[in-house]
């Protein structure tokens, strides 16, 4: 049954065109009906097609679907052609089941909104180019997918139209993301001049058979791959975008800016992972990059006041982590927490809307409190969300993906003492700002009325996320608990094993073990400030020391800022002062110079005789000297 | 002889319409409209029943052919052709002037029959620029397009338009005038090498010359040719002209003119000197790249609407420069696609300009915004060819941009980066015109009627055809490649002798 994988993505796309045409003219049942039913379709479509796989695996554990022709030019021969193999059915099935609870949960929130139809355009779009983007068997047609989630997450931050500030946040977002685009694209063309195509298995087959353990073309092909991905994943340098992000409809931050879409970049990497095995020193920006983004996000997240930017700095944090074992090689544990954090922030960011809802858009968590009495469910869902963020030991899936990223970030080949150190002080953070984000909302004394209470459709999907975000992880678990590995067995057809041909100094259980030391600690100081001795947290601010390094955080360590000054600031006083076109004031200067000639020339013409007798013999013996003495 | 009949229909619907303004301003619109139609049928006909030769044509021959003696004693020929680049530059040509037409259908109420004659008269210029294989009558065509062009914006245009349209004609004189000093220079150079006067494209290729003359008469032509494209820093006349045109003169600029341009490099500047256009690529090569950036910039700074639209176009035919003086495959048809895809897109702006410019009477994007609410139709339709502006995947000009900058890197890696720099750079004019036009809030209090029937029927098919470019390309491609070959072949001796 595998010949129905274009479904998918023609499902979802079906539906865009069904809603962008005649939107206007359904009705308002028949809106979130269409929205979500043509991605539940195409999640049915993708268990059946990975039930399928998975029964009867086709050869060589990979399956190719060309549907046309598309770019022929001279040696370049690119089909518009799907590519399943473990990486992108797990991706996949992860995105499309999601991407349905989604929608589900959208048809509640957005029930009220004039522009249900329009929201939902948007949303069946995304999923098209997701699942695109997943499933594309060459560089051209990803890039296609990647650009296509761009352009959904840029009309769904902007959204709401109407209000400057969202469009500003859209047009941000568009652009930085390009920024990554464009050192992407230059490493396809770089792919291109010297592999010989654009397909990408025959790519990792070319470089591995023509490229040398550090070959420079491969780190440069590595690093210019690495500058799309940290665009789209918004990891460091550009990682400014997400947080802004946030001004999109809830339903689209848990989707595209949690869930699925960030994610992109890391799924890239993963899928190029020959070119970054011969580039060790690309991975190794891979690692760095992932190590100093999760700390730095990780800081920023403790001093967000809005309940949405410090889950969105969770996000890019927590994307750190999935770069961090790219770069060491932990190709499977990479998707693994992919896969659980899909789970458990999808959660968080639908508990969040709820929230946001009941207390009549209000997003600022020192405004809230008490709310687990009010609202029970949003609760428990909220509280199985953070723990499994946070890692809680045993119950969460959480614990079993970010456990192997921290353990690999140590024991693999590739791996470090100093990258284990930084992973496992991420977990301190993680724990300490995923319980201040919950004893703010839901513990303390209320501050806030709550207005309304979410409807099943919201709460269900929920439930299920809840769900999948406690038993998400038993799918690999670590040796001294089961040593389960359906998982990373199953990617191993598609992904490397991590090489392990270090001595490894540190057991897994060991690791763990600090693991939870770390995210004990973090409980203890988030308990400390917040329940304990709320106003210690407020003292800390109080110097003038803590209160700029609160503002720097805050500020996302002033990047902003920066960029403003460096780059957008340039280009916009550049636009402004050549707003009339300098090259054009050459040619009106010639005219103008034509002019005055001219005006020159029609002073002489006065009429008088005796003027003109004495030009004329003036000029012929200028004439004859001129003649003579030359 | 269809070669004749597609030019002299046009001729002739032209006269007529004038004559017919007479009896009702419905007659010279339906008669322009049916001449355009019944033309663009025949190409389309014409190319159905061509599809196996047009694939895999013969080495240097034509598809189809018309050769008259004109003036025999200097060896001037009535002599047209038509290989893969002139059918697909004359389909887009005919199917570009219906919608010239229909969207002139409300906007032009004066002088209608006149006015139609001139857009006629266009185009059969136009299609003789695509079709004219003898320099003579290349010549003749090149100025005949012009003249109808200048009343156009003259007589039918905004506020400044005498100024643009003196401008538009002095900078296209001027640039034609060197090219006809060349075209002469080449004539005689080629009788001093061969005894033998002709104007004949065929026998000119390969006309031996030293490098320096080489170069002076490949420069007279590129000058005229960038001038039209328009190129960094020739472009002035474009956002003046552009600004100033109505609608339908906007659309047949930035849709047709400015590939005439582009028609001129492909088909005269390399093949003619390939070896003075190999030793002047860099330069070209860069200008078109400072003209992918200034022009994205400009356009992001521009507050008329209009006017911002042209700046774009600076930027785009830079990308089409750029790949045409990269002179391989990939480059070549990524640049034969970016001109179609950019035809399609731009002039849909432009269009979508007038339409908002009868309704609310300004070009003035401060003034615009939150139109979205109002016209929701209007406004999806903008924001599609923004993105087909930006380079969206999926859309024609990412084709066009993406195999251009794919085959320039095999020439040149900076510029091929700093052109990528420009795909970005676009996003910056793009995202900004949506949201000063469609997005914000409605501080105005427009209120205004959406797109109805025929303006559907306009920008339906720019939009199918935007995306079928996008998506299946394969047409354009395959239509192509036969006469790239050609055109290859024509240089390839001089290009392997540099690369010994």
């Amino acid at each position: 049954m595998l010949n129905l994988l274009w479904l998918i993505p023609a499902l979802p796309m079906a539906g865009f065109l069904i809603l962008g045409l005649f939107g206007s003219r359904l009705s308002r049942q028949a809106i979130p009906i269409l929205g979500a039913g043509s991605v539940g379709l195409s999640a049915a479509v993708s268990l059946w097609v990975a039930g399928s796989f998975f029964i009867s695996p086709p050869a060589g554990y990979a399956y190719t679907q060309v549907l046309w022709r598309w770019l022929e030019a001279g040696s370049l021969h690119l089909p518009i052609a799907l590519y399943l193999d473990p990486l992108s059915l797990i991706m996949m099935l992860v995105v499309t089941c999601v991407s349905f609870l989604i929608h589900v949960y959208s048809a509640g929130y957005m029930s009220d909104d004039e522009d249900m139809s329009r929201f939902f355009a948007y949303m069946n779009l995304f999923v098209a180019s997701m699942v695109t983007l997943l499933l594309a068997s060459n560089l051209a047609l990803l890039l296609l997918g990647w650009e296509g989630v761009g352009l959904c997450s840029y009309l769904l931050i902007g959204f709401w139209y109407r209000d400057p500030v969202n469009g500003y946040a859209g047009r941000k977002a568009f652009i930085v993301t390009r920024v990554g685009d464009t050192s992407l694209l230059i490493g396809l063309f770089l792919l291109f001049r010297h592999l010989g195509t654009l397909d990408i298995q025959t790519l990792m087959e070319r470089a591995a058979h023509q490229w040398p353990v550090g070959s420079p073309l491969a780190v440069a092909a590595g690093l210019l791959l690495l500058g799309g991905a940290v665009g789209k994943s918004a990891q460091l340098p550009l990682q400014t975008w997400l947080p802004d992000a946030m001004a999109g409809p809830t339903p689209t931050s848990a989707l595209i800016h949690a869930a699925t879409m960030v994610t992109a970049g890391v799924y890239l990497i993963a899928r190029m992972h020959v070119i970054y095995q011969l580039a060790p020193s690309a991975q190794f920006a891979v690692a760095v990059a992932g190590a100093a983004t999760l700390t730095l996000a990780g800081f920023s997240a403790l001093t967000q006041a809005d309940i949405k930017r410090a889950l969105a700095y969770s996000t890019v944090s927590q994307i750190g982590y999935m770069f961090l074992a790219l770069g060491v090689g932990a190709w499977s544990a990479a998707i693994f927490h992919f896969m659980t954090h899909a789970f458990f922030k999808a959660l968080l960011f639908l508990g969040a809307g709820m929230i946001i809802e009941s207390l009549d858009h209000e997003q600022n968590m020192f405004k809230m409190g008490g709310l687990r009495k009010e609202l029970p469910v949003v609760f428990w869902t909220f509280l199985i969300a953070g723990c499994a963020l946070a890692g809680v030991p045993l119950v969460t899936a959480g614990f079993y993906s970010k456990g192997l990223i921290v353990w690999q970030a140590e024991a693999s080949s590739a791996g470090r003492w100093g990258f284990w150190l930084v992973a496992v002080f991420g977990v301190f953070l993680t724990a300490a700002y995923t319980f201040r984000i919950i004893f703010l909302t839901f513990f303390g004394e209320p501050k806030s009325h709550v207005h309304k209470r979410p409807g099943l459709a919201m709460t269900v999907p929920c439930v299920i996320l809840a769900a999948l975000s406690m038993v998400g992880g038993f799918v690999k678990t670590p040796e001294f608990l089961g040593n389960i590995h359906i998982f990373t067995g199953f990617l191993h057809h598609a992904l490397p094993p991590v090489a392990a041909t270090r001595a490894a100094s540190m057991s897994e259980m060991g690791s763990e073990a600090w693991v939870t030391l770390a995210l004990m600690a973090g409980f203890a100081v988030a308990y400390f400030c917040y329940i304990y001795r709320p106003e210690f947290s407020e003292s800390l601010t109080r110097p003038a020391i803590g209160k700029a390094l609160y503002r720097f955080w805050k500020s996302d360590w002033g990047m902003d800022w920066l960029y403003d000054r460096l780059f957008v600031w340039p280009v916009m006083w550049f636009a402004r002062v050549d707003a009339r076109d300098a090259v054009d004031s050459i040619y009106t200067g010639m005219a103008r110079l034509c002019e005055l000639f001219y005006h020159g020339a029609r002073q002489t013409e006065t009429g008088r005789l005796r003027w003109y007798a004495a030009a004329i013999a003036l000029g012929a013996v200028i004439f004859v000297a001129v003649v003579l003495f030359l | 002889m269809i070669l004749v009949w597609l030019i002299v229909i046009l001729l002739g619907a032209g006269a007529l319409a004038w004559l017919a303004g007479r009896f009702g301003a419905e007659w010279p619109r339906w008669i322009s409209l049916v001449a355009a139609g019944f033309d663009l049928a025949l190409v389309l006909d014409f190319w159905a029943r061509h599809r196996a030769e047009v694939e895999i044509i013969p080495q240097g021959r034509w598809l189809a052919e018309f050769n008259r003696a004109w003036v025999p004693q200097y060896g001037i020929h009535f002599h047209l052709a038509m290989d893969g680049l002139s059918l697909l530059m004359v389909a887009l040509t005919l199917f570009i002037g219906m919608m010239a037409v229909l969207c002139s259908w409300k906007e032009i109420q004066k002088g209608v029959g006149f006015y139609h004659f001139n857009l006629m008269w266009i185009l059969a210029g136009i299609l003789g620029v695509f079709l004219a294989v003898d320099l003579f009558l290349f010549y003749f065509a090149w100025e005949l397009m012009l003249v109808p062009m200048y009343f156009l914006i003259a007589i039918w245009g905004h506020e400044h338009r005498v100024y643009a349209a003196i401008k538009f004609f002095i900078f296209t004189q001027l640039s034609g005038l060197l090219m006809l000093l060349a075209i002469l220079g080449l004539y005689f150079v080629h009788h001093h090498a061969t005894g033998v006067y002709t104007f004949e494209y065929s026998d000119l290729l390969g006309t031996p010359m030293s490098p320096r003359t080489a170069m002076l008469l490949m420069l007279g032509f590129f000058v005229a040719f960038a001038v039209k494209l328009p190129m960094f820093p020739f472009h002035p006349w474009l956002p003046d002209a552009h600004t100033e045109a109505p609608t339908a003169g906007s659309l047949i600029l930035a849709a047709l003119l400015l590939k005439t341009g582009a028609y001129g490099m492909i088909r005269f500047v390399v093949p003619l000197f390939p070896g003075a256009a190999r030793a002047f690529a860099p330069i070209a090569m860069t200008l078109g790249v400072v003209g992918i950036l200034y022009g994205a910039v400009l356009a992001y700074g521009q507050t008329d609407f209009k006017r911002m639209v042209a700046y774009t176009s600076v930027s785009h035919l830079g990308f089409v420069l750029l790949g045409i003086f990269a002179w391989n495959t990939l480059a070549l048809q990524g640049a034969v696609v970016g001109m179609i895809a950019h035809a399609l897109s731009t002039g849909a702006l432009f269009m979508l300009v007038g339409q908002l410019y009868e309704r609310t009477r300004t070009r003035d994007l401060n003034q615009l915004g939150g139109l979205w609410a109002t016209a929701p139709v209007l406004s999806g339709v903008g924001m599609f060819f923004m993105l087909g502006s930006v380079g969206l995947p999926g859309l024609g000009d990412f084709v066009g941009e993406f195999l251009v900058l794919l085959g320039t890197y095999r020439a040149h890696v900076l510029l091929t980066a700093l052109a990528t720099v420009g795909v970005l750079a676009s996003t910056f004019y793009g995202v900004q015109m949506v949201q000063r036009a469609f997005h914000g809030p409605n501080v105005h209090h427009w209120k205004i009627a959406d797109l109805h029937g025929r303006e559907l029927l306009i920008m339906g098919p720019m939009m199918i055809l935007l995306l079928g470019l996008g998506l299946y390309p394969l047409p354009v491609l395959k239509t192509f490649s036969p006469a790239w070959k050609s055109l290859e072949r024509s240089t390839r001796s001089v290009v392997s002798e540099a690369r010994r």
